[in-house]
């Protein structure tokens, strides 16, 4: 399978002489799931930035479906790569949210036929035909949130960078994020998923790339990773509660291995216990 | 009664230009030293009831207010913000918001500068109060190069400086990673253990409410629809699905097993419980199903 995205010794120095990335070598698959991990300010916003042309490389490259992003404009780059903020504000403008949605289409330069089919696709997904005459600003900051991503998903772009995409929301919320992740899947789209949700990394990645101090420092599946106290310690992550519960009742209770989601716990307790 | 830091009589408040009431019909009464969460889903009416706390709701809020809030025997609508600020500490979801100086001991000063603390007690309270959150010998550094839970344990101690009765912590660790958020909530816990803080919580994240709060109220559509201690708020999944809340995954998994025809005595709470449960069960081989 072709790498969507490629880094090749990527660094980024601000011109505050900041070094937020350095020697990241990374390969991301078309279709994949990649959480990027890390504590705040370990360079995973600046990493992310990249893949959509938002920086550009101070050193090293980085290609995304096989462009190099140094040559090309955010512009060009935004029809492949979808970047979702963590603040909606830095995102939103428009004065409806129809006009949120119609806007990337109409940039992509559509057909009005097809640009209606996409908006009306995306509200319909997002449960948005109630609010699609409101005013982006006037609705709740978690609507905002969603909102901004229906706008990205209207572009169909191949690769979606979603930060921090459950921060703020509640239950329900969340779970709109989840339905949405899953769809992505299904699409075969590419995410990068940056996160501190690790409920949510353990259930949907498909590989945890963790970042430390500007480098990354592990790469590993989910399984895997979850798994490996000393890389979580060091990244001060956590096991989701039912990892974390799995993991303290090996050779006890349980004997294959740790657990990632809530059905797949019962599961496993279920086995032993009938 | 006496040991009563917060009352809250039939309070209701409805912003204006907005077609339905944040707050209605509150009744609720917070015991010194207690540690409250406030739980629910978004728009249910958390961060209004937070702010009535120390009255910026409705001092500095457009709309109508009903009923009674006294903090400390002090009724809000009678008193300025200012003034309750030295009873009820607050801390919001964005360090980033409430943080404005170039260095840290500045940070700590300007509260105490505007209340009129003598250089001597100021520097005493802001010695403590780095001292209880763990940022002392950060003195001289920017707010802005701290690591988002030192961030918020800064907000954390310059409200402590006040030497307020009641902390009251506003989603205070949405924007943090997982050390952070542990950070945040272990210095609430300590000042609530070993000062006796009044501690009240918004906050989402379900499995650590369940590791520190004494009481959890349940906020919905404006009402309380049910308090009682995190035992019997989160083992009553049913009710917290019906306002679209989760339990804490270890009590999912619980309901999970019982939903196939398990039976326990207790669903757990919290990671030790459920560790305990599962330990036992096995060894008592009461598997019923």
């Amino acid at each position: 399978m072709s790498n969507i995205i490629e880094c090749i010794n990527l660094s980024h120095v601000y011109p505050t002489g900041f070094s937020a990335i350095k020697g990241i070598n990374l390969k991301v698959k078309s279709g994949e799931i990649v959480a990027i991990l890390g504590q705040n300010g370990s360079g995973k916003t600046t990493l992310v930035k990249h893949f959509n042309g938002l920086l550009k490389p101070t050193g090293g490259t980085v290609s995304i479906n096989g462009l190099d992003t140094a040559k090309q404009t955010v512009f060009n780059l935004s029809s492949h790569a979808g970047y979702v903020f963590q603040n909606p504000n830095h995102q939103l403008f428009a004065t409806s949210v129809l006009a949120e949605l119609e806007f990337g289409p109409k940039n992509q330069g559509l057909a009005n036929d097809e640009i209606a089919a996409r908006v009306k696709e995306t509200a319909d997904f997002f449960q948005l035909h109630s609010i699609i005459n409101e005013h982006p600003l006037r609705l709740s900051f978690p609507l905002r949130k969603i909102v901004a991503m229906a706008s990205i998903y209207a572009m169909r772009p191949s690769i979606f960078i979603l930060d921090e995409p459950t921060t703020g929301q509640d239950h329900g919320g969340a779970e709109k994020v989840r339905k949405f992740l899953r769809k992505l899947q299904d699409d075969e789209k590419t995410v990068i998923l940056v996160t501190h949700d690790m409920p949510l990394v353990a259930e949907i990645a498909d590989r945890v790339i963790a970042m430390w101090s500007s480098e990354i420092i592990s790469t590993a599946n989910p399984r895997e990773f979850f798994y490996d106290l000393t890389t979580m310690k060091k990244t001060k992550l956590q096991q989701p509660q039912v990892t974390a519960l799995s993991h303290r009742l090996q050779n006890k209770v349980l004997t294959d291995g740790i657990t990632l989601t809530v059905p797949e716990t019962i599961n496993a307790l279920e086995k032993v216990l009938t | 009664m006496i040991s009563e830091i917060i009352r809250i009589e039939n309070f209701s408040y409805q912003y204006a230009h907005t077609d339905k009431p944040a707050l209605v019909d509150i009744n609720l009464s917070i015991k010194k030293g207690e540690y409250l969460a406030i739980i629910g889903p978004c728009g249910a009416g958390k961060t209004s009831l937070a702010l009535s706390l120390n009255g910026i709701v409705p001092h500095m809020t457009v709309g109508e207010m009903r009923g009674k809030v006294f903090v400390d025997g002090i009724d809000t609508t009678q008193s300025e913000v200012s003034d309750l600020a030295h009873i009820v500490g607050m801390v919001f979801d964005n360090p980033e918001y409430q943080l404005s100086q170039s260095t840290v001991l500045s940070e700590m000063a300007i509260g105490l500068e505007n209340i009129g603390v003598p250089r001597d007690e100021m520097l005493k309270r802001i010695a403590e109060s780095l001292e209880i959150v763990g940022l002392s010998g950060l003195e001289e550094r920017s707010p802005l190069a701290l690591s988002g839970g030192q961030q918020q344990r800064l907000a954390i101690a310059a409200a402590l400086s006040m030497y307020p009765k009641v902390l009251v912590l506003d989603e205070p660790t949405s924007n943090l990673d997982p050390m952070g958020k542990e950070e945040v909530f272990a210095v609430a816990a300590r000042l609530n253990r070993e000062k006796q803080m009044t501690v009240v919580i918004v906050e989402h994240e379900v499995e650590v409410i369940a590791d520190y709060a004494d009481r959890v109220i349940v906020l919905d559509q404006g009402q309380i629809v049910n308090s009682g201690n995190v035992n019997e708020i989160f083992s009553d999944v049913d009710s917290l699905a019906r306002v679209g809340i989760r339990p804490p995954q270890v009590t999912a998994v619980t309901a999970g097993l019982e939903k196939k025809g398990f039976n326990f005595q207790s669903l757990p709470v919290t990671l030790d419980e459920a560790e305990a449960t599962f330990s036992e069960w096995l060894k008592q081989d009461k598997v019923s199903a």
